[in-house]
């Protein structure tokens, strides 16, 4: 064999190798995606979505888990939405680059590492203990705010990196300020990449459970929750709690609820994707 | 007759940092000419230019020493208003920037933010500004169309308009045709005939010819300074200094 056949191969095998890897985890996500709807299919119908929690698997439903689930996205959404992009204007738009600057940027890009369970004792501590919010859906969803803000941040500032410089020049040299600037072209021009960041923030605090435990979110709770204080459950946790029976029934139940979640996950990644395209189709620098 | 001197340059002296940018420069601009800058790339046309309308402003670090006047009044003043300045001194950059926005909205967007909502002022403006940038008829029938869809040159007049629009005495430009085609060139130039009748303009280029043909005055920079400044006529035809002579006969730069 002559030394470029040899290499010749190599670049074959490391073909086959790459594709390998590749489906690996595809093949073990759909394995697992099937399993689940196998499992959980049948058991959704309207009853299951408009039950309350019940001790029988039969019976239960998860109308509580997924109205908390949609309180706590709604409230997130209201809390980290106006913080994050805030943050990443001024960051981005304003901060002069001093060590200041340089700290905030470093610890921000940590933050959005820290696991999530910590926020869960931060917003334990701060929300529920200090503030005497309990374990309300408002603490909930201030905590997992703090938990996508970072996310949020870094978004908003790639999203705003991405207008050109020429474009705010354009608008200083017609007697623009910079708020002006921020709010006539930046703004707007990078709003569709803003928003994208959020709602793939949002869906990464769908699936939280660890923090709200942490907080006292509690798995079993008998009514819809009807304001920002009431107590509540999520989707995530009833399907913990599901998972942790003995009884067949409610492995069945958590198989379902799983799919619900999952469609709602799916459907948020769905409009960021949509409004990426839209936002990249509108405009061509 | 001498006309008074619009713009003046005295002592001026820019730096990005610890980097000289602009070395003493001093230079008096008439009203209502042409006046180009002309120079081999990084001597500092381009600082220059900016600092008429205090675009350095924005720059980490730069800083300048000196005046500069503008109808007799120093505009790095500590009472002067950037956003004021700005209505006074206008800027067309080198690359067609228009807004990501319609025709319209681009040409009304400087009296937009100076809170001008009136339909009836804003669509007399946008008309007339358009008309002056000689890009009104081209452009009449989709004034609500993105002005991302023009082309090159439409993109740039309608930028000129767009700084026509609230009514500058001063217009800088920063080769304005240096990204455009032969055809789109010719009619800036055109226009830039057509604008000094009623505006102080000063252009940066590359092209000795463009020079040649649209200033009444030119500069020449070299690193930094400002070698030479005289009548166009004067210097094409028997520059001082040697350095002018070899950038204009195209021997470097
Ligand atoms: N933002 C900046 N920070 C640091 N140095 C800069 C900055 N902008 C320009 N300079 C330096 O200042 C000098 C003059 O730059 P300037 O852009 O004014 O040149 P120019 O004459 O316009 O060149 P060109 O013909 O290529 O446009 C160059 O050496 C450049 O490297
Ligand atoms: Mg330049």
């Amino acid at each position: 064999m002559t030394n470029s056949e040899k290499n010749r191969l190599k670049d074959k095998a490391f073909q086959v190798f790459g594709v390998f890897c590749t489906f690996i985890g595809l093949v073990v996500l759909a394995i697992f995606l099937i399993d689940i709807v196998i499992e959980g299919i049948a058991r959704i119908d309207w009853d299951f979505l408009t039950s309350l929690p019940s001790r029988r698997a039969a019976s239960a439903g998860i109308l509580t888990a997924w109205a908390g689930t949609i309180w706590i996205l709604i409230l997130s959404a209201l809390i980290a939405f106006p913080l994050g992009i805030a943050a990443g204007v001024y960051l981005e738009e304003y901060a002069k680059k001093t060590k200041l600057s340089n700290f905030l940027e470093i610890n921000i890009a940590n933050l959005a590492g820290v696991p999530s369970i910590i926020y869960g004792l931060l917003g334990l501590e701060l929300f529920v203990r200090f503030m005497k919010l309990g374990g309300s859906l408002l603490a909930g969803a201030l905590t997992l705010s703090l938990l996508i803000l970072p996310i949020i941040i870094v978004t908003t500032r790639e999203a705003i990196r991405a207008v050109p410089r020429t474009i705010r020049d354009g608008s200083f040299a017609l007697g623009a300020s910079k708020w002006q600037t921020v709010w006539y072209q930046v703004l707007p021009s990078s709003f569709g990449g803003i928003l994208t960041g959020v709602i793939l923030a949002l869906s990464r605090a769908v699936g939280e459970a660890a923090p709200l435990i942490v907080i006292g979110a509690l798995a079993y709770v008998p009514f819809v929750p009807s304001s920002p204080m009431d107590e509540f459950t999520v989707l995530p946790i009833q399907i913990f709690n599901w998972t942790s029976r003995p009884q067949a029934a409610f492995l069945t139940n958590a198989a379902a609820a799983i799919i619900i979640l999952l469609l709602i996950t799916f459907l948020l990644n769905g409009v960021a994707v949509y409004l990426r395209h839209r936002q990249q189709k509108k405009i061509k620098w | 007759m001498k006309k008074p001197s619009k713009l003046e340059a005295i002592n001026l002296d820019a730096y990005y940092g610890d980097f000289h940018a602009l070395k003493s420069i001093n230079v008096a601009m008439e009203e209502k000419a042409v006046t180009a800058f002309i120079g081999p790339s990084g001597c500092g046309k381009s600082t220059f230019l900016r600092t008429f309308n205090r675009m350095n402003d924005y720059i980490d670090g730069f800083r300048i020493d000196g005046q500069i006047l503008l109808d007799g009044r120093d505009i790095y003043a500590n009472d002067v208003q950037v956003d004021e300045l700005r209505k006074e001194v206008g800027m067309v950059f080198q690359k067609p920037n228009p807004f990501p926005k319609s025709i319209f909205e681009n040409v009304v967007y400087g009296l937009r933010i100076q809170g001008i909502k009136d339909k009836k002022i804003l669509q007399e403006t946008c008309e007339k500004s358009l008309r002056q940038a000689a890009i009104w008829d081209e452009v009449k029938d989709k004034l609500d169309k993105s002005a991302l869809a023009l082309s090159g040159g439409q993109q740039q007049r309608l930028c000129i308009a767009r700084a026509l629009a609230i009514q500058p005495s001063v217009i800088l430009m920063d080769e304005p045709a240096s990204a455009l085609d032969p055809i789109s060139s010719a009619k800036i130039e055109e226009l830039i005939y057509e604008l000094k009748k009623d505006y102080t303009i000063v252009i940066v280029t590359h092209n000795m010819q463009q020079a040649g043909r649209v200033s009444d005055y030119t500069a020449f920079f070299y690193m930094g300074e400002l070698v030479e400044y005289a009548k166009t006529k004067t210097m094409f035809t028997s520059p001082h200094d040697t350095r002018t002579q070899n950038y204009i006969t195209g021997r470097f730069g």
